[in-house]
């Protein structure tokens, strides 16, 4: 069964349409990386495949279920443009949060295992809002790693990471990758994407212009895929 | 019970990051105090004055104050898109709903409770004669205050007038609650007893109560996720 | 097509409207507690029935919006409750006039004036929404959602404030008694007319709507280009 599924997907905002007859799919242990220019719709169709809104048209499945199914998102994981973790709690109270909610058997243990592949256990009490901003990216990566997520939904994950933040997202991304796990994620960093990537998509103007398997003519030229199949 | 678990993991969420700041729960007191102060001027407080409109004036600090309270509730989870985090883990938008109305209407409770002695210093008021019927009362108004508040606060999280439009919204709709509250209120302080005169406002105030809740719990979902 | 219904409608609603004028100023006598200015019933009544039924049909547009996402509802509820929003202005600034007229005041808390004022604060607040909403989808989603709590809303402050009254006595505008048929039969002609505009007003504001739906969507794609 396909991990991701999106079929014929149009999202409208008012009459015009943001994502145009998108079919797009990703199979376990796939990397997809989602290319295309800013306004091309890389985030809105990222936010319909993760279930935050509906596709006008078409739809997308997740392992075969509707994204918003409560088992379905008990499989994904998702890091937008924001972090997703509260400033006025500690990096450990955040991580048991989401452990809690998603119903994780051992909370704590798991927040602390995250928090020490993520590198932060020295900084387990210290409130999110003191964090400098790569250490709230890698709190950003280990909450959406915690529960262990068939599927990982990345919208342009390597922005304003640091160095640091970038080894540990792409050792972290590599491993779930070997582990059977779907990876999707949407970026401009052609360079560390495509070192990861298996698959390219690449969107324009909400319609999908290429499709395929990465290839190393993308690899060594990260701006063919643009070239070739893009508009200018 | 999955559904209370979650709804607590919420409800525990929510109290920690508030106490912890407080910033909601100080400006909500402090202007509760403050709108008490200023209406000792507005009129001469005279026993017979006071009494008469003692409920009136409790709940319009108690609606005014919530309102600070709750515009947060929603408001919260907007930096760091932290309600991208909620929507997408596994919990119904109806158990986040219930749990973040759980913890608000814990503090505004806490904000009137604190405010009720004060109001009987500042007009010697002997507030106490009907406790528990008042009691009873200020937990019927300020749950439907809560749902009212907090499905509005979810409704205009995303929009940038946000402050302003809250409280515009929010008083039309709470008018009956707010007037059944007021009624019995006034009457409780004064030292009445719940009747068959004044039950037809207690009947109000369940009915309202669980009209809105029932319809904020509905309509929650399609009010969070596109 | 439409234009043709919307003219038909408007020479209708029109006709009926100049000859219940006629029939109220001419024929109708004077009644009997209140002189001439009782006549203004004709108009403060039905201003108030059709304003309900604006407010009813646009909770159930709301509603189906949200079931369907189709705009077309979107569009319905919001000129339905623009409509009725004026009806409702009507149906105050008459019971005002009546009022200042019959017992020298401008207001006078009247069970019914006073629902009819807050459900007014309470639509007005539709209109604030939507106005501080600028992308459509998000906009006619969150909007549909507080219509449907203002609908639900206005039988409980009828009722709260009918009770409130009942409590406090206060002079009310139409005294018992049964009605003379002639002016039952007109009032009810009056509501018909005043159906007939609302419906015409409600086309019109439509049609504004489409028109501005088309603007937005051109000029998004002039954006994307």
């Amino acid at each position: 069964m396909r991990a991701v599924a999106a079929e014929g997907v149009w999202k409208f905002y008012g009459d015009y349409p943001a994502l145009r007859d998108v079919i797009l799919h990703a199979e376990p242990g796939q990397c997809l990386a989602l290319i295309g220019r800013n306004g091309a719709g890389k985030t809105t169709l990222l936010r319909i495949i993760a279930g935050f809104s509906k596709a006008g048209r078409g739809h997308v499945r997740i392992f075969g279920n509707d994204p918003r199914e409560t088992e379905t998102r008990r499989r994904v994981g998702f890091i937008g443009h924001g972090i997703s973790v509260y400033d006025e709690l500690s990096a450990l109270e955040n991580l048991m949060l989401f452990g809690r909610l998603y119903h994780l058997p051992d909370p704590r243990k798991t927040a602390m295992e995250w928090l020490e592949r993520t590198g932060l256990e020295r900084a387990k009490d210290g409130l999110v809002r003191e964090f400098s901003r790569g250490m709230r990216q890698r709190l950003a990566v280990a909450r959406a790693f915690l529960h262990q997520p068939s599927v990982l939904l990345l919208d342009e994950p390597f922005t304003a990471l640091d160095d640091r933040a970038i080894a540990v997202l792409q050792r972290l991304l590599k491993q779930a990758l070997a582990e059977g796990r779907t990876v999707i994620l949407s970026t401009h960093q052609l360079r560390e994407a495509l070192e990861l990537a298996t698959h390219v998509a690449l969107l324009n103007r909400g319609a999908i212009a290429f499709h395929g398997e990465r290839t190393p003519e993308m690899v060594s030229d990260p701006g063919w895929v643009y070239a070739r199949y893009g508009e200018g | 019970m999955e559904f209370i678990r979650q709804m607590l993991v919420i409800t525990g969420k929510d109290l920690r990051a508030e106490l912890r700041t407080k910033e909601a729960i100080n400006a909500s007191l402090a202007f509760a105090l403050v709108i008490l102060l200023l209406f000792s001027f507005a009129f001469d407080p005279s026993e017979e004055t006071t009494r008469e409109i003692s409920g009136g004036l409790l709940w319009i600090v108690f609606a005014f104050a919530g309102t600070l309270v709750l515009n947060r509730s929603f408001a919260r989870e907007v930096p760091n898109d932290c309600l991208d985090g909620l929507v997408a883990a596994p919990i119904s938008a109806a158990a986040l709903f219930m749990g973040k109305a759980l913890a608000n209407f814990a503090l505004v409770l806490a904000v009137e409770l604190v405010s009720l002695p004060v109001f009987g210093i500042f007009y010697n008021v002997q507030w106490t004669r009907q406790f528990w019927a008042l009691l009873l009362v200020l937990a019927l108004g300020t749950w439907g205050l809560t749902v009212i508040g907090m499905i509005f606060s979810a409704l205009t999280v995303n929009i940038r007038l946000r402050e302003l439009m809250l409280p515009l919204l929010v008083y039309p709709v709470m008018i009956p609650a707010l007037m059944g509250a007021m009624r019995l209120s006034t009457d409780l302080v004064a030292g009445k007893p719940l009747s068959s005169e004044n039950d037809v406002w207690l009947r109000l105030l369940v009915a309202f109560d669980a009209v809105f809740s029932a319809l904020s719990l509905v309509l929650v979902d399609t009010v969070l996720v596109g | 097509m439409r234009e043709k219904i919307i003219y038909g409608l408007g020479v209708i609603a029109a006709v009926l409207l100049a000859r219940n004028l006629y029939s109220i100023f001419m024929q109708l006598p004077d009644e009997a507690s209140q002189g001439m200015i009782y006549r203004i019933i004709f108009f403060h009544v039905p201003a108030a029935i059709t304003a309900m039924l604006c407010s009813a049909v646009a909770c159930v547009e709301s509603a189906m919006f949200l079931i369907t996402r189709n705009f077309k509802h979107d569009a319905i509820a919001l000129s339905t409750t623009e409509v009725g929003l004026a009806f409702l202005a009507a149906n105050l600034v008459t019971g005002s006039i009546w009022g200042r007229i019959i017992w020298g005041i401008w207001w006078t808390w009247d069970a019914r004036l006073t629902s009819a004022l807050i459900c007014w604060v309470l639509y007005a607040g539709y209109l604030m929404l939507r106005r501080a909403i600028e992308e459509p989808a998000e906009r006619a989603r969150i909007s549909a959602v507080f219509n449907i709590f203002a609908f639900t809303d206005v039988p409980i402050v009828f009722f709260s404030i009918k009770w409130w009254r009942t409590q406090h006595p206060q002079p009310v505008f139409w005294g018992g008694g049964s009605i003379d048929p002639d002016m039952f039969r007109t009032a009810a002609l009056n509501l018909l007319a005043l159906c007939l505009l609302a419906t015409v007003l409600v086309l019109i504001r439509l049609r504004q709507e489409e028109v501005q739906r088309e603007i937005d969507t051109m000029r998004r794609y002039a954006h994307a280009i």
